[in-house]
């Protein structure tokens, strides 16, 4: 394997739909730029040239979901110089993590008619609860701008610069009119983190968190706003429980319904 | 490059080749080639996708919830999975959505045909045929198709993102209709790179009938919606080349699923619990007659008739299909005209409802059950590449035997190319399961 001075990159992928690293391929207009700063040393959905580690850059799509999984993450750590997670499966359990709140043996025989070849763990979980990692990246899916912010702020040595503040305050830069208190449509965005540029309220549609919670949400007054649109507990649970269930704050808000 | 073989001890002569992970496919998967006394003994598309159950976390979900939940069983053709969810339940809400939000929904999946079919003909099939690792290499020798290709698939997106909010997992379909309907201005700034996609793409069918294709036919029937005035995508009956022609509501009647250990996606059979495939020569296949004339000739320039069973050739019926989808989206703005709402009520209903459309990758049915206040009691998904798999195994098989004298790298990659020919999606696959179970099988 030939040694080139160009920082290493490496893409992984655990339990996901494959959206987020989708997401590199889909920065047409930046891919040849960034296949030309940097030497593409694993991305198996891209190429079949594939070179071990170290990797300078490991950006991991999905969530843990399997002992093997579990291992794996691990080899990968140590393999990786710096490691980002890359969407909400990875940051957050993803969708999957909805097994989190039920017994994960009673869900299988749902899907396959013979449960004993599968070997699952009974919890989805982020990549941060089995390793250290240096940044994580929102969304479901990501924002491809942001993910082009965070590779170049790599290359350069610094952190991202990426809004931790609510899709409510991008809806609200955007100048676009409230569709919670003008239209009367519950919307997650003061709770939810920025990065998708507030776009549900610009289609006449709430918010419903794909890009999980923002830094310290008050969910609880959240779900008051809700209940007085005539939110029951039943919907609370299900709309705290989407893409980032298992996020602790979103977590905490859906349970507290439950009770 | 990631194969291995290993030769047996005791007996006979035998080879097995494994290549781990397989590159350029959509998710995670291996491929395991035994060859023994000179024969292919056994070919295994094994999938490692973790299972992510996704029919069992829809259980007791809102209906109204099912296309934004369902999208995310695949980054790549979400569009598929919320086009089929909102057929099935918009069926059994007894709703009809009105003529021009079929028309968006339409225009919609032609954007997600062209970005899906121009990923994969340029960023992972081409290099095969070429003899790239990888698009970026590829680049370097052929830049300026390289650049076309992405440009195609961008212009996918932004169809994509204009009529759905966003390229991958659209927040703009529901069950009913759409949140906001795009206005007429909106969609006229998508007619320019449409015709200068439609162009590119007739310049992607003559860069890719000059590919080398081994003579190679499949046998299995093809499976794919067959449409009276069109070329299927949103709508249709389901047939076969066997003369099958039923409603998606037969369609758990006639196919049945298989639990098969070794790979664990659930197999897709038909009635005679035969193989069959899906996919771009299936709906070819099926219906030629309805492709738009500049399609259609295109396709008989390049030298393809009105059928084509070489699945080597997908990557060609892929091309058309670009140059279909491109045509169809300028001849759907052409006719838009801004409904009067963005969507009709969808009161929930109980009884079971079934969709089928056709994904990228082939027909994606769905059917679920619904109590009277809208909650998911049961959902079932079937996915292309799980009803693909048996044939990409038979392809192997049968493939793998007409070469077996040649060197092993060749071999091996050859291999992977009959994969690569389905676009399989593993990610897609809802069903499938976990592969280590089997490992002893891979060191034996």
């Amino acid at each position: 394997m030939s040694r080139s001075p160009k920082p290493r990159l490496a893409v992984w992928k655990f339990a996901s739909c494959d959206g987020c690293q989708l997401s590199l391929l889909d920065c047409e207009d930046e891919l040849l730029a960034v296949a030309g700063a940097v030497e593409i040393a694993w991305f198996p959905e891209a190429s079949r040239a594939m070179t071990r580690g170290p990797y300078d850059l490991s950006l991991v799509e999905g969530s843990v979901t399997t002992p093997h999984d579990a291992y794996r993450i691990h080899e990968i750590r140590k393999a990786s110089k710096t490691l980002i997670t890359i969407g909400a499966c990875a940051t957050a359990g993803g969708i999957q993590a909805l097994r989190n709140f039920k017994e994960v043996r009673d869900l299988v025989p749902m899907v396959y008619a013979s449960p004993g070849y599968i070997e699952i763990l009974g919890k989805s979980t982020p990549v941060a609860y089995h390793v250290f990692v240096d940044y994580e990246l929102r969304g479901c899916p990501i924002d491809k701008r942001q993910l082009v912010e965070v590779i170049t702020a790599f290359l350069h040595g610094r952190r991202p610069n990426v809004s931790a503040q609510s899709v409510c305050m991008e809806c609200k830069r955007a100048g676009r009119v409230c569709v919670m208190v003008a239209h009367g449509t519950p919307c997650l965005g003061p709770v939810t983190h920025a990065g998708c540029g507030a776009l549900c309220p610009a289609f006449h549609r709430g918010c419903y968190g794909c890009f999980g919670p923002k830094e310290a949400p008050n969910t609880p007054a959240m779900a008051s706003a809700w209940q007085a649109l005539g939110a029951d507990s039943a919907e609370l649970i299900r709309v705290f429980r989407s893409f980032n269930a298992y996020a602790e704050p979103f977590r905490r808000e859906s349970e507290a319904h439950e009770r | 490059m990631s194969a291995r073989t290993a030769k047996a001890g005791g007996a006979g002569r035998t080879r097995r080749i494994v290549v781990n992970p397989l590159a350029r496919i959509e998710g995670e998967a291996e491929l395991h080639l035994t060859i023994r006394g000179g024969h292919v003994a056994d070919a295994q598309l094994k999938v490692v996708e973790p299972p992510r159950l996704f029919e069992a976390i829809l259980r007791g979900r809102s209906f109204i919830e099912v296309p934004d939940i369902t999208a995310r069983i695949c980054g790549i053709c979400p569009v598929a999975y919320q086009m089929s969810a909102v057929q099935a339940l918009e069926r059994l809400c007894g709703i009809e959505v009105d003529p021009q939000v079929r028309r968006l929904r339409r225009l919609l999946y032609c954007g997600e045909w062209i970005e899906s079919h121009a990923l994969h003909v340029y960023m992972l099939h081409a290099p095969d045929f070429l003899g790239y690792e990888d698009a970026l290499r590829l680049a370097a020798d052929f830049p300026a198709e390289v650049r076309r290709g992405l440009r195609l698939k961008q212009i996918g997106n932004d169809v994509v993102r204009i009529v759905g909010g966003r390229e991958i997992h659209p927040i703009n379909v529901r069950v009913g209709g759409f949140y906001r309907v795009p206005t007429v201005a909106e969609l006229q700034r998508l007619v320019e790179p449409l015709a200068w996609a439609r162009d590119a793409a007739l310049e992607t069918v003559r860069w890719v009938a000059n590919f080398a294709f081994p003579d190679f036919e499949q046998d299995l029937p093809l499976v794919a919606l067959v449409h009276p005035d069109e070329y299927p995508m949103s709508d249709g009956r389901i047939g076969s080349t066997q003369g099958l022609d039923i409603p998606v509501s037969e369609f758990d009647t006639h196919f049945t699923e298989e639990h098969v250990e070794h790979s664990t996606a659930l197999h897709a059979v038909g009635p005679r619990r035969e193989p069959y495939v899906v996919g771009p020569l299936a709906r070819y296949t099926l219906n030629f007659a309805r492709l738009p004339e500049v399609a259609r000739t295109a396709a008989r320039a390049a030298g393809l008739g009105p059928e084509c069973r070489n699945p080597f050739k997908s990557i060609l019926v892929r091309a058309v299909e670009i140059v279909a989808a491109c045509d169809d989206g300028l001849r759907l703005i052409a006719e838009y005209e801004p409904p009067a709402a963005p969507a009709v009520a969808a009161p929930p209903t109980a009884g079971t409802g079934y969709g089928c459309t056709e994904a990228p990758r082939g027909i994606c049915h769905h059917r679920y059950r619904v109590d009277a206040r809208g909650t998911i009691l049961d959902a079932r998904i079937v996915p292309p590449t799980s009803q693909n798999q048996k044939g990409i195994e038979r392809d192997l098989r049968r493939f793998a035997a007409t070469i077996l004298d040649r060197p092993q790298a060749e071999l091996v990659w050859k291999c992977e190319q009959v994969v690569r020919n389905y676009d399989p999606c593993i990610s897609c696959s809802t069903h499938f399961l976990k592969v280590h179970v089997h490992r002893e099988h891979r060191r034996r």
